[in-house]
C-alpha cells in the first residue's frame, strides 16, 4: 500500500481573484504513489499548484474531483485516521503568541487525542535544539527556532508520513543543513517524507523520487537518478559582458554575467566556443560541469513553454 | 535578548536514536485540550478579558442609578439600582461570550495560527464545545464578578434561582455560537467589529438592559419582542425579581429556539470548512 496516494485530483477556483476573470485551474488530474519509506520531492516554479496539492492532502482544501489517501484512509472520508498519519510543517513560519514553546507541543499533541506524551515532546526539545527554549514565549523566538518549533509540532504525534513544505525558505545555511539531517535521519528509520523547495540542489541530494509540476499538471514523475541521466550530460559556464549571438542566445540561460550553455559532448562544446570566437565574443572564467536538477528542471518547465507556444501558433 | 542558538547537529544524533515513529491509536477526546487552550487563552489576560468588562457595567450602575435611582421605579417594590443589576450582568454575559469566540477565531485565522487546529483531527463537534465551552466559561466568569461587585450597592435577591442560571447558560450558549459563527464569516478584525458593534450592541442595549419595555411607545415595545435578548434579559431578571414583562416560558421558548438554530447553522458550517477549508 502506497504511504500517499494522489488519484486523478483537480482543483478549480470558482475566480482567479480578479471580478470576471475565468476559473483558475489550479490542479489538473494529478496521479502519483508516493511509496512507504520514500523520500519523494515535488518541485515546480511557483503558482505550479504545489502548495494546492499538499493543502488537499493535510485537509486544509478540498479537491473539485479525485482523491487522496495516506495509508489506504481518505483524506476527506476518513479523515481523522488519515491525519494521524500525517505531520505537516507550513510554509508560513505561524506561532500563537500566548503560549511557550512547551505548551505549543502539549496542545498540539492533545488535539490527537495523545496525553502524558512528555517523554517525547522532551525528545523532539532534545533533538531540535529547543530544549534551552521549552518555557520561553513563542514571540521570544528568532525565525530559526520557530521553524523549529514547527518541525517538533508536525512530528509530536509519531506520523509515519511527513510533509514538509519548503521549510528552508529564509532560513540560514547552518539551520538548513541540520534540519535535512535531521529529516533525512528520520527516512532512514522508515519515515515517508514528502518535500517541497526550491533549493534543488537539495532536492538532488535528498529525494530518491521526484514529481515536477507546471501550470498544475504532472510534467515529470521520475526517480532522481533517471532525470539526471536523460539530462544534457554538459554545461558550459561563463562570463561575458557582450551580447550572444542569436543562436547562442536562443538556448543559453543568461543570469547577469552569468552564461550556461547545454552541451552534449565535447564536439558540441568546441561548436559553442568557435560561435564565440567568430561573433567577437569575449568569454571569461570558461568552465564544464555535468547537468544537475536545476539544468533539468529548466529544460523541462522551458520544454513545457515551448509546447504550449507551439500549441498556442497551431491554435491560431 | 535571544541566547545565541546553539548548534543541533549532536542533538540530532540524539534524536535519531529515539523510537520509530509510527501513527499511535487515541481516543479521540483533542477537544479537551481545545477547550483547555482556548480557557487558558483568555485567563492570562484576565484583566482585559474579565476585570475589564466588571468594572465598565459597575461604571454603568454607578452612573445610571446615580442620575435615575429617585426617578424611575420600573417594577412596585424594586429599585432602580436593584432593576438594573440583572440587566447588567446579562449585558456582560451576552458582550463577552460573543467577544470570546469570535475574537480567537478571527485572531487565528489572521495570525495565520489556526492551521494547527485544522491539521488535526478534531472534528466539528470538537471545535463547536471547545470555542463555545470556552466563551461560556468566560461569560459566565464575568457575569459572577459583575454580580458579585453589585453586591455592594444593592442586597442579592433570587426570587427565582433555577431561572436565573438557566437563562445565564442559554444566554452564554446562543452569543458563544453566535461569535463562533462571526468569526467563521470575518477575514478581518474590521468585519469582526462590524458585527459587533451594528449587531451585538444595539440588540444588547435595545433589549432592556436598563429599562422595562412597557415604558416604550407600543411600536417600539413591538420591535423589541423581536429581539432574542429581550427574552434573555427578561427571563434573567424574572429570577431574580419573580416578575417580568413577558412569561418566562415565553422567554425560555424564545431562548431555546435561537439557539438551536444558530448552533445547527454554525455547526453545518464547520463541517463544510466555511471559510476555513479551500
Amino acid at each position: 500500500m502506497p504511504a500517499v496516494s494522489f488519484q486523478s485530483v483537480s482543483k478549480v477556483y470558482p475566480t482567479s481573484g480578479k471580478a470576471g476573470s475565468p476559473p483558475l485551474k489550479a490542479l489538473q488530474d494529478v496521479s502519483f504513489d508516493i511509496e512507504e519509506g520514500e523520500f519523494f520531492g515535488l518541485l515546480g516554479p511557483n503558482g505550479a499548484g504545489k502548495t494546492t496539492l499538499i493543502s488537499i492532502l493535510a485537509g486544509l482544501a478540498r479537491a473539485t474531483s479525485g482523491r487522496v489517501l495516506v495509508h489506504g484512509f481518505d483524506v476527506q472520508q476518513d479523515y481523522v485516521q488519515a491525519r494521524r498519519h500525517l505531520g505537516v510543517v507550513p510554509q508560513e513560519l505561524v506561532f500563537d503568541p500566548f503560549f511557550t514553546v512547551r505548551e505549543a507541543l502539549v496542545f498540539q499533541s492533545g488535539y490527537f487525542g495523545l496525553r502524558n506524551n512528555d517523554a517525547w515532546i522532551d525528545a523532539l526539545l532534545d533533538g531540535l535544539g529547543l530544549a534551552d527554549k521549552a518555557r520561553a514565549n513563542m514571540r521570544q523566538l528568532s525565525g530559526g527556532m520557530k521553524r523549529r518549533v514547527l518541525v517538533a509540532q508536525a512530528l509530536v504525534h509519531k506520523p509515519p508520513v511527513i510533509v514538509l513544505d519548503e521549510p528552508t525558505a529564509g532560513v540560514d545555511v547552518e539551520l538548513r543543513q541540520t534540519l535535512w539531517q535531521f529529516v533525512a535521519d528520520l527516512n532512514r528509520q522508515g519515515h515517508t517524507v514528502l518535500l517541497t523547495t526550491h533549493y534543488l540542489e537539495e532536492a538532488e541530494a535528498l529525494c530518491q523520487r521526484l514529481a515536477m509540476l507546471k501550470l498544475g499538471r504532472v510534467v515529470a514523475l521520475e526517480k532522481t537518478s533517471t532525470l539526471l541521466a536523460n539530462a544534457t550530460a554538459h554545461v558550459m559556464y561563463f562570463k561575458t559582458d557582450q551580447r550572444l549571438p542569436p543562436a547562442l542566445a536562443a538556448l543559453a540561460r543568461v543570469t547577469g554575467r552569468i552564461v550556461e550553455l547545454p552541451a552534449q559532448d565535447p564536439a558540441e562544446i568546441e561548436q559553442h566556443l568557435a560561435a564565440l570566437r567568430q561573433a567577437g565574443v569575449r568569454a571569461e572564467d570558461v568552465e564544464i560541469r555535468k547537468a544537475d536538477l536545476e539544468d533539468v528542471f529548466i529544460a523541462l518547465m522551458g520544454s513545457q513553454a515551448s509546447a504550449q507556444r507551439a500549441r498556442a501558433q497551431e491554435a491560431v | 535578548m535571544n541566547a545565541p542558538e546553539r548548534p543541533i547537529s549532536d542533538a540530532i544524533a540524539a534524536a535519531a536514536r529515539a523510537p520509530r515513529l509510527q501513527a499511535l491509536p487515541a481516543p479521540n477526546d483533542g477537544w479537551k485540550m481545545l477547550l483547555r487552550k482556548e480557557v487558558l487563552r483568555f485567563w492570562r489576560v484576565a484583566f482585559q478579558t474579565i476585570a475589564a468588562p466588571v468594572l465598565t457595567a459597575v461604571l454603568y450602575l454607578l452612573v445610571f442609578g446615580h442620575v435615575l435611582a429617585d426617578r424611575v421605579q420600573v417594577y412596585p417594590g424594586v429599585g432602580y439600582i436593584a432593576f438594573l443589576v440583572p440587566g447588567l450582568v446579562m449585558m456582560g454575559v451576552l458582550q463577552n461570550a460573543f467577544a470570546n469566540s469570535a475574537s480567537s477565531l478571527v485572531q487565528s485565522k489572521i495570525m495565520g495560527n489556526l492551521v494547527f487546529t485544522l491539521l488535526t483531527p478534531l472534528s466539528s463537534w470538537n471545535w463547536f464545545v471547545a470555542y463555545v465551552g470556552a466563551a461560556v466559561l468566560r461569560s459566565l466568569l464575568v457575569g459572577l464578578g459583575v454580580y458579585l461587585v453589585t453586591l455592594l450597592y444593592v442586597a442579592p435577591q433570587a426570587a427565582a434561582p433555577l431561572w436565573i442560571v438557566v437563562f445565564a447558560l442559554l444566554g452564554a450558549l446562543l452569543m458563544g455560537v453566535l461569535g463562533l459563527l462571526a468569526g467563521l464569516w470575518a477575514d478581518k478584525f474590521d468585519q469582526m467589529a462590524t458585527f459587533q458593534n451594528f449587531i451585538v450592541m444595539p440588540m444588547t442595549f435595545l433589549s432592556g438592559v436598563f429599562y422595562s419595555i412597557h415604558s416604550l411607545p407600543v411600536i417600539w415595545q413591538r420591535l423589541s419582542h423581536l429581539n432574542p435578548f429581550f427574552y434573555m434579559i427578561d427571563g434573567f431578571r424574572y429570577g431574580f425579581f419573580g416578575v417580568s414583562d413577558v412569561s418566562p416560558w415565553l422567554s425560555l421558548g424564545v431562548a431555546a429556539t435561537s439557539v438551536a438554530a444558530v448552533a445547527a447553522l454554525t455547526l453545518h458550517l464547520l463541517n463544510t470548512g466555511y471559510k476555513l477549508r479551500g
